[in-house]
C-alpha cells in the first residue's frame, strides 16, 4: 500500500491527524467492556483473547474494566493471547514474520464465548485467520469480535461486535494505533492514541 | 536466509531468532490439535543417502505438522544404485516440483554443492554431510541448553517448558563436548553454534580421535575427561557416539571392529565414558545429552543413559520444534524468483 501524499504536519510536530486520545480511547474501552458484559449477562464464561501485537494490552485493559464491574472476576484468568501468524493467508507475499505467543487461560477455551480483541479491523484477513486458529485450540461456545477502530474496506464477510470507533477512510491513509505498553518510545504526544496518516480526506 | 547450510551461518541473533521460532513451535505441539496450515501446499524433498532413523522422521514430522507435502527418498532401492549422479537426482525432484531439499549425503559438502551449483532452485537445508557440518542438531541441542539453563541454574520454576530462555543466549555456560571428535559433524556444528550464543566449549577425546585443526577451534581441547569433570564443573556433557563404522580398519563386526582408534573398547569406555562415578562429580544442576544412537556401555553408561540428568528423549522432541522453525523461516516467505 502506497502512504500517499503526507497531511500538512500540525503544530505539534507529530504526523498525522490524531482520531482517538488518551481518554477517548479509555470511554471507548469502558464502553465495549459494559457493552460485552451486557451482552452475554456478565462475566461468566467469557475469554477474552487478544490478537498480538497491540489486540493483547487491549485484551488486558478490557479485563482490568470487566473487574472493576464485576469484583469477583479475577482479570489474569480472563484474558489470553492468540497468535495468528502461522494462520495468515498472506505468508508467501511478505518476508517471514516473527511469530508470537498463544496463551489461552487454564480453563481453555471449549464452551466458553471467545472474545477477539485487535486493535484495527481492515480488510478482515487477520480475523479469519484467528478464527482458524482458535479451531485448532478447542471448540468455542460462540465467537465475538472487538475492535478499537474499524476502517473499513472489509474483504471478507466479517464484522465487529464491538467497535470503539467506526473510522471512514480511504485505501491509501494509514491507521496507527499506539498505546503504551507495545510502544513506550512513541513520544509522550503520540502514545496511547489513534492517528490516521497520508492520503487525501 | 535461504539455505542452512552450516552452524557458522548464523550469527547470534540469527541463533536467537530460530531457538525463539522454535519455542513458539514447540509451544503449539503440546496441543491435541498439533498440526498448523503454515505450509499448506509446500513440498519438501528428504534426500537421505546416508542411514538415519531420527533425523529423517524428525523432519519428515516437523514438515507434516506445518502441513507440508513430504517425500522421502532413499538412496537405497532408488535410480541412484544404478549409478545416477546427485546432480541427476536433484533435478529431477525439482522437475517434481519440490520447495525444499533436506539431504543427507555421506560426501563433506554435497548440501552446499546442491545449494550453489546452480542445478536447483529450491532451499536446501543439511542434515548432516559427511564429517563436516549437521546445524540442525546443533540448534536443537542449543534449544535444549537453553531451555535448561539459560539465565543461570536457578532459572524461573514457573515458567512454561517452551518458553524458558526465551530471547537469551548460552553466555557464561560451559559445555563438554566428549568422544569420537573425529568423525562427529554434531561436534563440528555445536563447536560453531554454542560458541557464537556465549558458551565455552571443551572438547575431550583421545588424541587419535581429534582432529587436525582442532587447536584454531573457538574452544579449548582436553584429553583427560576426569580432569576436565573436576576442574571446569560443566554444566551441559554431550557424549558423542563413536562411530565405528568410519573407522574402517578391522573389518567385521566382532568386538575388536573399527579400533583402530583406541587399544579396546574397554580402555576406551575407562578413560572416556560416562559412568554413574563420572555423572557424581558434575554440579547438580548439569545435564547430559548424546545425539544419539548411543552405543550403551561404551561411551555411555546405562546408568546416565536413563537418569533424570539425561535429556536424550527431550532432544529428539525438541528436533521436531527446531526443525519446524527452520521449514517456517525458510519456506514461509516470497519465493525468490530463481534465474
Amino acid at each position: 500500500m502506497s502512504s500517499g501524499p503526507a497531511l500538512p504536519v500540525p503544530a505539534s510536530g507529530v504526523p498525522g491527524a490524531e482520531v482517538l486520545g488518551p481518554a477517548e480511547i479509555t470511554r471507548a474501552l469502558t464502553r465495549i467492556a459494559h457493552e460485552i458484559l451486557e451482552r452475554n449477562k456478565g462475566a461468566s464464561g467469557i475469554v477474552l483473547l487478544g490478537i498480538p501485537t497491540r489486540g493483547l494490552p487491549l485484551a488486558h485493559r478490557l479485563a482490568a474494566k470487566i473487574a472493576e464491574v464485576e469484583p469477583d472476576v479475577d482479570p489474569s484468568s480472563l484474558v489470553g493471547s492468540l497468535d495468528v501468524t502461522m494462520y495468515r493467508d498472506d505468508l508467501h507475499r511478505h518476508p517471514t514474520r516473527t511469530i508470537g505467543a498463544t496463551e489461552v487461560p487454564a480453563d481453555g477455551v471449549d464452551d466458553k464465548v471467545v472474545v477477539l480483541v485487535d486493535d484495527v479491523l481492515f480488510s478482515g484477513r487477520t480475523i479469519r485467520a484467528a478464527l482458524d486458529a482458535l479451531n485448532d485450540l478447542g471448540r468455542p461456545r460462540a465467537v465475538q469480535l472487538a475492535v478499537l477502530v474499524d476502517r473499513g474496506h472489509r474483504e471478507l464477510p466479517i464484522r465487529a461486535d464491538y467497535v470503539g470507533k467506526n473510522l471512514p477512510t480511504s485505501l491509501s491513509e494509514k491507521v496507527r494505533v499506539r498505546l503504551s505498553e507495545t510502544d513506550p518510545d512513541a513520544g509522550p504526544q503520540v502514545v496511547d492514541t489513534v492517528r490516521i496518516d497520508g492520503g487525501e480526506r | 536466509m535461504k539455505h542452512l547450510l552450516s552452524a557458522g551461518d548464523l550469527d547470534r541473533d540469527a541463533a536467537i531468532h530460530v531457538l525463539d521460532t522454535a519455542a513458539r513451535m514447540a509451544a503449539t505441539q503440546g496441543r491435541e490439535m498439533k498440526k498448523l496450515p503454515t505450509l499448506r501446499g509446500r513440498t519438501v524433498v528428504n534426500l537421505f543417502f546416508e542411514d538415519s532413523t531420527r533425523t529423517r522422521i524428525s523432519f519428515e514430522t516437523a514438515a507434516k505438522r506445518l502441513s507440508a507435502d513430504v517425500i522421502n527418498f532413499a538412496a537405497k532401492g532408488s535410480s541412484v544404485s544404478k549409478g545416477e549422479s546427485l546432480k541427476d537426482t536433484a533435478q529431477t525432484l525439482q522437475a517434481m516440483g519440490a520447495d525444499a531439499v533436506v539431504i543427507r549425503h555421506p560426501a563433506s559438502g554435497a548440501p552446499h554443492r546442491l545449494a550453489h551449483s546452480g542445478w536447483v532452485g529450491t532451499s536446501v537445508i543439511n542434515a548432516g554431510d559427511g564429517t563436516h557440518q549437521h546445524p540442525t542438531q546443533a540448534l536443537l541441542d542449543a534449544y535444549t541448553i537453553r531451555q535448561h539453563l539459560a539465565g543461570g541454574p536457578t532459572h524461573d520454576p514457573t515458567a512454561e517448558p517452551d518458553q524458558r530462555g526465551l530471547g537469551q543466549d548460552l553466555a557464561g555456560l560451559r559445555i563438554a563436548i566428549v568422544g569420537d571428535v573425529l568423525h562427529s559433524r554434531v561436534a563440528r556444528s555445536n563447536v560453531q553454534l554454542l560458541h557464537t550464543l556465549g558458551a565455552q566449549v571443551t572438547l575431550v577425546a583421545p588424541p587419535t580421535l581429534v582432529p587436525v585443526g582442532a587447536q584454531a577451534w573457538p574452544c579449548d581441547v582436553s584429553y583427560h575427561l576426569d580432569e576436565v569433570l573436576a576442574d571446569q564443573q560443566p554444566d551441559a556433557i554431550m557424549m558423542l557416539r563413536v562411530q565405528r563404522e568410519r573407522m574402517g580398519a578391522g573389518a567385521g563386526s566382532g568386538p575388536s571392529h573399527g579400533t583402530g582408534f583406541f587399544p579396546s573398547p574397554l580402555e576406551y569406555t575407562r578413560a572416556f565414558g560416562l559412568d554413574a562415578r563420572r555423572l557424581r562429580m558434575l554440579p547438580d544442576h548439569a545435564i547430559v545429552l548424546h545425539p544419539g544412537p548411543m552405543n550403551r556401555g561404551l561411551e555411555i553408561s546405562a546408568d546416565a543413559a536413563d537418569s533424570a540428568r539425561a535429556v536424550i528423549l527431550e532432544q529428539v522432541t525438541n528436533g521436531v520444534a527446531v526443525r519446524m522453525a527452520v521449514l517456517y523461516l525458510l519456506l514461509a516467505k516470497e519465493k525468490e524468483t530463481w534465474a
